[in-house]
């Protein structure tokens, strides 16, 4: 007989580990990353792979030759993190930028902080948000749908359903092409309906709840329903808004993130109705024409706020008489 | 179906020696009966080296109110009144009896028929059952007595039976519910009339319809005898949330059952208190699981308090190869064993083999704040946080988040996916609070 181990309880585990976790979102990601590659075809296909590579190479190069800790790079995060941000990319960046892109969220999003687990802000959106402050005209021109597209650099481009909107309402895809996804903007984020797969997927394998996208999602349908019932001329209807832009993508697996966002079921909802509430007013009023992302990184800012102060419900709150 | 409201978690439920008749163990050539069950002070040595003993004679006295009884389980000769090792990793005295024979207390009814009726007052049967050293049997191992006994300004409105036996792999409880549903009865009727109430609920995981039918055939010959079917989910069987479960009340924080009405009692303890207010019968024998994914006859056996782990498995199939762990109790809150040289307790209700390919721990990572642990803790903790807090040793944020009400079921380390040692921590987080807590205390005097 082998020695015996004497060990605290429980002597079970779940089996549950960050690389399934991860995998996971990863499956999640499959329907949406398949649209890309049908609607923005090869340039979807360079962006995702550059962005992939780079990310596991730099978090591989961080921590084995500047933080020398543990090795992590088998938990997969990195991939996510990697498809993640090119889903938050037009599909004709350049390689560069995109490269650049993935050293900004693994280097400075993720392992300056020491690495998964310990960032506070969502790396593929600190990836993103500073490509696209830092090239605002190579961020924001979306190349048209073309199924299978050969072209990578000089496809066709078109203005987004949101910038669109922040013009006039005019030109806006029919409600079908947005919801399959027959639409400019960022690779991963037109398909509506293969985000809802994924969604459902994450909920069936109890990866996320739904908290806190729910939560975004009505926040986002209430208010923009209410300014869409005051003035339909100048106002989209709520479900453009949730069906346009990065909403989808964002409010189920960027808002998500497990490291940036709170742990308790009622700090979901704050959190949630932060990002909606800012989105919102972002998209109506600000000057960018889609906000989602800002509102995850400033909500991401609040979190360990929320997490201090918000709290579960307990059993046996209610006190002793 | 009805079950707690927060939290939880399904482990695999592992039950393969469901439906195994009991057998009984033979008695080992030397048994030692620990004088402390877990909770409580440790009796007082009522024999000394050299005396006779017959099966049942009192040999421990209880020392204090949260103490208990303890009878002989065998007959022969006192050898020694000694330290040993228990389930729990301390030392507590016990008493070393060589068996010789197996001569039984003539006061003890030993017949086979069943005796329905009880005569006794409230009080009676309270002191019988102190007399008789009943302690919880469900692994708390709390002396009985002193659960029935209502603090002066409660009233017990309802007694709950657990039945649930949530931890996997346990089947003990659910055998008896097979073999002795009329007993369990008449047990429950005694139990309701010792606190006085007229409900009593019997509440059975859904895994278990066969002794869910059976308890409720025996219930119909009674009154106010009500059995609730449970849904399947750890822990189902912890007092609170039990009672939740059935009654929807939810003990205050640092409450007790009572302070909402109820009075819990598990199945295999008002078989107890069957056998000692009807049958004169102190509690001496249990039944207990002997199980695990390569015991190749996984089954239910009838045991003496004090035998000797190693004969109980020498005697039904012997060590599994490739066990790694042996775990007395359930896998989610059973001990470890060192060796099987700890004798049976009246708690142990399980000698569990885990193969060495399952005893080890993952390897530990960052907490990736998933919130899993959050999400499934049954008492709405945070044990992420908790366990931090426990590292630093910062107590009264740990006071603040309410360590003291962590029932350490195992649920959060269960789903960490960062295989954090999170009830490990809390655990140590709780001693040093409780430690606070109680100078705290000492210095108001
Ligand atoms: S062990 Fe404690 S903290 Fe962990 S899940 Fe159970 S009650 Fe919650
Ligand atoms: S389950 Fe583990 S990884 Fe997840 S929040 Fe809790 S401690 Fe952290």
């Amino acid at each position: 007989m082998n020695k015996l181990v004497v060990s605290p309880s429980p002597h079970v585990h779940s089996g549950n580990s960050i690389q399934k976790e991860m995998k996971s979102v990863l499956i999640a990601l499959i329907p949406a990353y398949l649209v890309a590659l049908y609607y923005f075809g090869v340039g979807a296909l360079i962006v995702s792979v550059t962005s992939v590579l780079s990310c596991v190479l730099f978090e591989y190069l961080i921590q084995n030759f500047i933080l020398k800790g543990e090795k992590t790079i088998t938990d997969c995060s990195a991939i996510v993190t990697g498809l993640l941000l090119a889903f938050n990319l037009p599909s004709n960046l350049p390689i560069w930028i995109v490269i650049i892109g993935a050293l900004v969220a693994i280097g400075v999003g993720k392992m300056s902080f020491g690495g998964l687990g310990n960032n506070p802000f969502n790396p593929a959106l600190v990836g993103r948000v500073f490509l696209l402050i830092s090239f605002p005209v190579q961020m924001t021109s979306w190349p048209r749908p073309i199924p299978f597209n050969p072209a990578y650099m000089d496809a066709e481009t078109s203005a987004t359903a949101l910038t669109a909107l922040k013009e006039h309402l005019e030109n806006i895809p029919s409600a079908l092409d947005m919801f399959i996804g027959n639409m400019g903007g960022s690779m991963g984020e037109v398909s509506t309906l293969a985000l809802l797969l994924g969604f459902a997927y994450l909920l069936y394998r109890r990866t996320i709840s739904w908290h806190i996208p729910i939560t975004i999602l009505s926040t986002v349908f209430v208010m923009t329903g209410i300014f869409y019932l005051v003035d339909p001329q100048t106002y989209a209807s709520p479900l453009v808004h949730l069906m346009t832009g990065g909403l989808m993508l964002g409010a189920i697996f960027m808002a998500t993130d497990f490291v940036t966002s709170p742990m308790t079921k009622r700090g979901m909802f704050v959190y949630g109705i932060g990002i909606g509430v800012i989105t919102v007013v972002i998209r109506l009023f600000g000057s960018y024409p889609e906000g989602v992302s800002f509102a995850i990184l400033i909500m991401n800012a609040f979190t360990p706020l929320i997490n201090t102060y918000i709290k579960p419900k307990r059993f046996g709150e209610v006190r002793k008489k | 179906m009805k079950t707690f409201k927060m939290g939880g978690i399904h482990p695999e439920e592992c039950k393969f020696s469901a439906g195994k008749k009991t057998e009984v163990i033979s008695l080992p050539k030397q048994v030692v009966i620990p004088l402390r069950h877990y909770s409580g002070k440790p009796s007082i040595p009522e024999v000394a080296k050299g005396d006779m003993v017959k099966v049942g004679q009192l040999i421990g006295r209880a020392d204090g109110f949260v103490s208990a009884n303890v009878h002989s389980s065998v007959s022969g000769k006192v050898v020694k009144i000694d330290n040993a090792l228990d389930a729990f990793g301390y030392k507590n005295p016990a008493v070393f009896i060589d068996v010789i024979g197996d001569d039984w207390l003539e006061t003890i009814d030993l017949t086979p028929k069943v005796k329905r009726t009880c005569d006794l007052e409230s009080s009676e049967i309270i002191k019988k059952i102190a007399e008789s050293g009943i302690v919880g049997l469900g692994g708390a191992t709390f002396p009985t007595h002193v659960k029935l006994s209502v603090p002066a300004g409660k009233k017990a409105e309802v007694l709950i039976i657990n039945g649930a036996e949530c931890e996997p792999y346990l089947t003990c409880d659910h055998q008896l519910m097979l073999e002795k549903g009329e007993e369990i009865i008449i047990g429950i009727t005694i139990l309701m009339k010792a606190i006085q109430v007229k409900r009593a609920l019997v509440g059975i995981e859904a895994n278990k319809p066969d002794a869910i039918l059976n308890i409720e055939k025996w219930a119909k010959t009674v009154e106010g005898v009500e059995v609730i079917p449970l849904k399947v989910k750890y822990p189902q069987g912890s007092e609170k949330q039990l009672i939740q479960a059935l009654t929807g009340r939810e003990v205050p924080s640092g409450g007790l059952p009572i302070d909402v009405g109820a009075i819990v009692q598990n199945v295999a303890t008002t078989f107890a208190v069957y056998e000692a207010v009807q049958k004169n019968k102190p509690l001496i024998e249990r039944v207990i699981t002997v199980t695990g994914k390569s015991v190749p006859e996984p089954g239910n056996y009838w045991v003496r308090v004090g035998t000797p782990l190693s004969h109980v498995v020498e005697k039904t199939g012997g060590i599994p190869e490739d066990t790694g762990k042996i775990v007395a109790g359930g896998p989610m809150m059973g001990r470890a064993l060192p060796n099987l040289e700890i004798s049976v307790a009246k708690g142990t209700a399980a000698v569990l083999f885990i193969p060495s390919s399952e005893s080890g721990r993952g390897k530990v990572q960052n907490c990736i704040r998933c919130a899993k642990c959050v999400f499934h803790c049954p008492m709405g903790l945070e044990p992420y946080l908790l366990m931090n807090r426990s590292e630093k040793n910062l107590l009264d944020e740990l006071e603040q988040n309410r360590v003291m009400d962590c029932i350490e079921c195992g649920s959060c380390s269960y789903v960490c996916p960062s295989n954090r040692p999170l009830v490990d921590y809390i655990r140590y987080g709780k001693l040093k609070v409780g430690e606070l807590i109680r100078s705290r205390k000492v210095q108001q005097l």
